[in-house]
């Protein structure tokens, strides 16, 4: 069973969908024990990772989340869900994250050239790194859906995939359990749906 | 290279799609989840839904509608029609659309798109545009292309981009319909203004429209058409394939 952390922030329909299609159980929750009992975690997120990081602390998540993957469970961050994973945040000030993958979220304005459009939205092709058991079922330059404004800095030794956008930006991490996905899986068609079905499948 | 999107757009009245469609194949020709899973397996890279509804039990059976189709494909889903207020945008998403397309709704009310923003994010809110000539210059209509506002367009979409606005859709009046290709001068002149995406729309009637487009105008982002894709006019695979031959990034 994969349990979605529900901490108040973006909506869950179409990744519960999206798991559902692949044919894996999935529960939306925000309880404790049964984040504990799943056997893996999904970690969502949209909007600002400031606001985020506080109510996934607050609600005493992001300590659940934390002990579950350094004891070896799967777990999958999408988006901003990902950006969450890294140790420190420069959107709108400096903020602390969960440090679970080496590096740091910086505002992709700073890499990519003036003249291109921010966010970096639509369909990118990624560029595989190594050969991730996240993406079994993919082959190199397949698209997948990206809306963005960050992008995970100085990771190298955890990226997957890059896509290209006036620079190589940081498209997927892992770090032993723990994968981050930058784009959106449940939003990527096919490409996407293979993503989670390989995750369910770790 | 981020590809150029390709975007299939939906009439939907009480729950039906409307404008009518002409597939082999398909068992419900006017079943938007079909439609939409058939448009989603031919390689549509994104679904636009509007709603045409008037009633009030209409618009329910289109969230039911929507739903339904959130939870069959997976790519991404912007709706509009009849979006006036914040409710309007919370009740859609609600039901797994990504991204609100307004168009009257914001130009009775220009606070809706900064209030929308501020809650869902700029990416979510797109602002639709159905512009003509009038007198030399590029009008906003209102109501379906009915009533002249009296707006410039240039400094109404560059307005609601300041406000918020994540995407632009430039319908074309003057193009809409005659087949003669996008509105090439309007969507430039659209480009030059603001630095979001912008959707050509309204002109397309075969799969030299779209690289044209793509090629004298390499800022548009996406092209969005209706009835030569629900008349089989223009075959998504074919038109994918041009335009990866022609040079122009798409997804495949």
């Amino acid at each position: 069973m994969v349990a979605i952390i529900d901490y108040g922030v973006g909506n869950l329909f179409s990744l519960q969908s999206s798991l559902a299609a692949v044919g894996a159980e999935a529960v939306v929750t925000s309880d404790p024990r049964v984040i504990r009992e799943a056997d893996r975690i999904l970690l969502p997120g949209v909007g600002a990772f400031g606001d985020a990081i506080t109510k996934l602390r607050k609600s005493g998540l992001a300590e659940v989340v934390t002990e579950q993957a350094r004891a070896g469970k799967p777990l999958l961050g999408i988006c901003l869900g990902m950006q969450l994973l890294f140790e420190k945040s420069y959107e709108y000030g400096e903020h602390e994250g969960l440090g679970l993958i080496h590096g740091e979220v910086r505002p992709i304005a700073d890499v990519i050239p003036g003249d291109l459009k921010i966010p970096h939205i639509g369909w990118n092709a990624l560029h595989l790194r190594g050969a991730s058991p996240l993406f079994r079922y993919l082959k190199e330059g397949d698209c997948v859906y990206f809306v963005h404004s960050f992008y995970g800095a100085n990771c190298d030794d955890s990226v997957i995939a890059t896509a290209e956008y006036g620079a190589e930006l940081t498209a997927a991490v892992a770090c032993k359990n723990v994968y981050g996905c930058q784009f959106h899986p449940e939003k990527s068609g096919a490409v996407g749906l293979n993503i989670l079905r390989a995750f369910c499948a770790l | 290279m981020i590809t150029k999107r390709i975007i299939p757009c939906l009439d939907v009245k009480n729950g039906r799609v409307v404008k009518g469609v002409n597939f082999l194949g398909l068992h419900d020709v006017s079943s938007p989840v079909e439609l939409a899973r058939y448009y989603s397996e031919q390689g549509a890279d994104e679904l636009v839904f509007y709603d045409i509804t008037a009633s009030a039990e209409g618009r329910a059976l289109f969230t039911d509608i929507l739903t339904e189709v959130a939870r069959t494909i997976f790519i991404p889903l912007t709706v509009g029609g009849g979006i006036n207020t914040v409710e309007d945008f919370d009740r859609v998403l609600k039901c797994g659309a990504d991204k609100v397309s307004v168009n009257s709704g914001a130009i009775r009310n220009p606070a809706l798109i900064t209030e929308a923003a501020k809650r869902y994010g700029d990416q979510c809110v797109v602002l639709s545009v159905d512009v003509k000539r009038v007198g030399g210059e590029f009008r906003v209509f209102a109501k379906g292309g009915r009533e002249d506002t009296g707006m410039e367009a240039i400094s109404w979409i560059r307005r609601c981009v300041n406000a918020g606005a994540g995407e632009v859709v430039v319908n074309s009046i003057d193009t809409d319909g005659v087949k003669k290709g996008f509105d090439l001068p309007m969507l430039q002149a659209v480009c030059d203004a603001v630095s979001v995406p912008v959707i050509a729309s309204g002109g397309a009637g075969r799969i030299a429209d779209f690289t044209t487009l793509f090629k004298m105008l390499p800022k548009v982002d996406a092209g969005l058409a209706a009835s030569i894709f629900h008349f089989h006019e223009v075959d998504l695979h074919d038109l994918k394939r041009e335009l990866a031959e022609q040079g122009i990034p798409v997804r495949r």
